[in-house]
């Protein structure tokens, strides 16, 4: 099927299609009773279906798009370097600079708290083919992410303008199963799934997935309401690795859970909340996501908490930026996206946030702001985010995670009854 | 408008007949215009997608997938018994304050009695997801109410609210006491307080003034009450999420996470219809047996 690249996507052909084709008149609707109108009706019912000619569509946007000077930027919370000006406003050092070196003006919001929820938001939006008012967005890879790019809703980028990406980007980011030639994203940041503990809750040694079965902590363990995150290190736990798992297997790993419930050692699944009933003391020892431990302890009086990688396996995700389709300032975007694999830019961010960075040379410019900083205070936190593992990890903390299992529809909603039977209990 | 304009300038009677004719659904026509718009359309969408099939991404079609229904029942039925369990309680504690709390503002507050309901009502004025959220933190295990109990050995130290049953139910009845308080409290009002002296005038104790007086005139108070609380605290999915733990969800919950992180929109729509006809069938029960109308009659 070709489609006219300059046919609008407002002008749908299948409308067009409509208006030049015999239509029931309102004599023959009249007359062909109520039960076939209705039975017609009930037959033009269904959601969605359609899915776009992708390539045509895609050379349309780069041929076309020229620079806006605008950039409206989709991020999580606590997910950038900030700084505060004489004003006492918040501003973000990183793109300040990027204004100043291109003359895009940022309009930088933090919409996103959770990918489906966010997801549910958008889809509308999308499905009707109209712009949803981001020209980025950063979404986890999972069920949203593969749904976005199955549907065809995402811009596909151009990797001419992606120099840095491509010169700068590690090993580990170039080549991601779920998104194989970085066709619609690229990553923003990544972190790990895996275990949290209070250390002065909790004297021995903590090192495996069954440390969340310990009776001795019964009534206090957390774990994470989004399917993804607790049946993958479930999996992993029991010694399967996700991607090679069968729903037999989910289900064996869903009857563990229950068992742990039933039991009474389970407090419960929590969402984003885990972080706060963990430094609370709701829970001692709870599913964890790398970077919020970091920052909990940071901002807290609380510095008790401990991030690790259980010795059977921890899982990585990434959260990466696309460009949504019908955005209005795609060359912006696609600067941007570019922008960020400077090795400069990047150590500015992992400085401030501590998460995975995506561009692993990063790490020598870590070294030299320590080198060069001012007070030993700020030299020792800075050395220490160049040695992290949950900043620049080795190739060995790497083959010890695995990503989410990749599931395509069919699949995601076996996946998703077979934990939500468990988690939704 | 213009026929009718020449209509009635040359035979006004019959344009007033007219007009007669059309007033009650002229009335009629934004109520129900809304109704439709907002309820039977939304409804109607609601049935014929819980009867579709496929996926996300190559769409829904409608397929009569009557199986819906059979899947989600039987997958969720629990969560239906949660709903109903904690709601139902919530309703019943939600009474057993706000009925003296109103019988107490309305016969004893004296002239202060909008200062007293003012007080009682204020803390609504906030999010009720921010009240909530301030019952985790007052509630937790090393909180502020439970902390010092606990450091002078006067509950065990594994005693714990949040994540229970008896923490979703409280959580629920104190989110809608004013919808309880309220109504309860304007049929109290009503009452003529010469009938309760007419009562003590013929030796009525002040138990029989109330259980044979003041509880009978005010029932319409305590239906309309105990349906404005009951609707939304057993189709409530906030309070679970926040206090509840694992082995506590409601069918709300269920609803809201089959619409938004599964998008699976038939089963969640089956859910749902179902759900909407259970609390249909139940507060036609409730109607039959306590309706006010009949109670009215059997006194």
């Amino acid at each position: 099927m070709t489609r006219d690249r300059d046919l609008p996507e407002s002008l749908d052909a299948a409308w067009l299609r409509g208006l030049t084709q015999t239509r029931i008149t309102r004599r023959t609707a009249l007359a062909g009773a109520g039960a076939l109108s209705l039975s017609a009706f009930l037959a033009a019912c269904g959601i969605g279906g359609t899915q776009q000619n992708a390539v045509s569509h895609q050379n349309w946007v780069w041929d076309k798009a020229t620079k806006a000077g605008t950039l409206d930027f989709a991020n999580w919370p606590l997910y950038i370097d900030t700084a505060e000006d004489s004003a006492g406003n918040t501003t973000y050092p990183s793109l300040v600079e990027f204004t100043k070196q291109t003359g895009i003006k940022v309009n930088y919001s933090e919409p996103i708290q959770d990918n489906a929820e966010f997801f549910a938001k958008i889809a509308p939006q999308l499905q009707a083919g109209s712009a949803i008012g981001y020209d980025i967005i950063v979404v986890t890879n999972g069920i949203q992410l593969t749904n976005l790019m199955a549907k065809h809703w995402l811009t596909e980028l151009d990797p001419t303008k992606l120099s840095n990406f491509f010169q700068n980007g590690s090993k580990r980011v170039l080549n991601r199963s779920f998104d194989a030639g970085n066709r619609f994203t690229i990553p923003w940041q990544s972190g790990f799934t895996g275990i949290a503990y209070n250390t002065k809750k909790i004297s021995r040694e903590i090192n495996s997935y069954n440390d969340l079965y310990d009776p001795a902590f019964k009534g206090k363990v957390g774990m994470f309401t989004n399917t993804q995150d607790t049946g993958n290190l479930t999996l992993l736990g029991m010694g399967i690795k996700p991607q090679n798992s069968k729903p037999s297997d989910w289900q064996k790993a869903a009857n563990k859970l229950k068992g742990l419930r039933d039991s009474g050692i389970l407090r419960k699944f929590y969402d984003q909340s885990y972080i706060k009933a963990l430094s609370a003391g709701d829970t001692v020892i709870s599913m964890a996501w790398s970077g919020d431990v970091y920052q909990a302890n940071l901002s807290a009086e609380n510095t008790d908490l401990k991030f690790l990688l259980p010795k059977e396996g921890g899982v990585i995700w990434t959260d990466n930026m696309c460009i949504p389709l019908g955005a209005a300032h795609p060359l912006d975007a696609i600067t941007y996206m570019n922008y960020v694999y400077d090795p400069k830019v990047a150590a500015q961010l992992a400085e401030a946030i501590n998460y995975i960075t995506p561009v692993s040379t990063a790490k020598a410019v870590v070294e030299q702001d320590a080198a060069a900083a001012p007070d030993a205070a700020t030299r020792d936190s800075l050395q220490a985010t160049a040695n992290s593992s949950a900043v620049f990890p080795s190739d060995a903390d790497l083959a010890n995670t695995s990503y989410y299992r990749e599931l395509n529809p069919t699949e995601s909603t076996q996946w998703n009854d077979i934990f939500n039977a468990v988690i939704l209990s | 408008m213009a026929v009718a304009g020449r209509i009635a300038v040359r035979r006004p009677a019959l344009a007033m007949r007219l007009g007669r004719a059309l007033a009650p659904y002229l009335l009629v026509l934004p109520g129900s215009t809304w109704l439709i718009l907002f309820f039977l359309f939304p409804l109607l969408t609601l049935a014929i997608t819980s009867l579709m099939s496929g996926d996300f991404v190559s769409g829904f079609q409608l397929t009569w997938n009557f199986g819906n229904y059979t899947y989600g029942l039987a997958l969720y039925a629990t969560q239906y018994t949660h709903s109903v369990e904690y709601g139902v309680s919530a309703t019943l504690i939600a009474f057993l304050f706000a009925y003296p709390t109103a019988y107490w503002i309305t016969f004893h507050a004296g002239p202060r009695k909008s200062a007293y309901l003012l007080v009682l009502l204020l803390p609504f004025f906030v999010s009720f997801v921010l009240r909530t959220l301030s019952w985790e933190t007052l509630m937790g295990d090393d909180g502020p109410l439970l902390g010092p109990l606990k450091s002078a050995h006067l509950i065990p130290s594994d005693f714990r609210v949040l994540a229970t049953p008896i923490a979703v139910t409280f959580g629920l009845a104190y989110t809608f006491f004013p919808y309880m308080l309220l109504p309860i409290y304007a049929s109290l009002e009503k009452i003529d307080k010469r009938l309760v002296e007419a009562a003590e005038d013929l030796y009525a104790s002040r138990f029989e003034v109330v259980r044979r007086v003041i509880f009978p005139l005010s029932i319409p108070g305590v239906f309309a009450g105990v349906l404005l609380t009951g609707i939304p605290t057993t189709a409530d999915f906030v309070n679970q999420t926040l206090l509840g733990g694992a082995g506590t969800t409601m069918i709300g919950r269920v609803i809201e996470q089959q619409f938004e992180v599964s998008a699976n929109y038939p089963l969640a729509s089956a859910l749902a219809f179902v759900f909407m006809l259970g609390l249909l069938a139940m507060l036609l029960a409730y109607q039959r047996l306590f309706g006010t109308e009949e109670l009215m009659r059997a006194r």
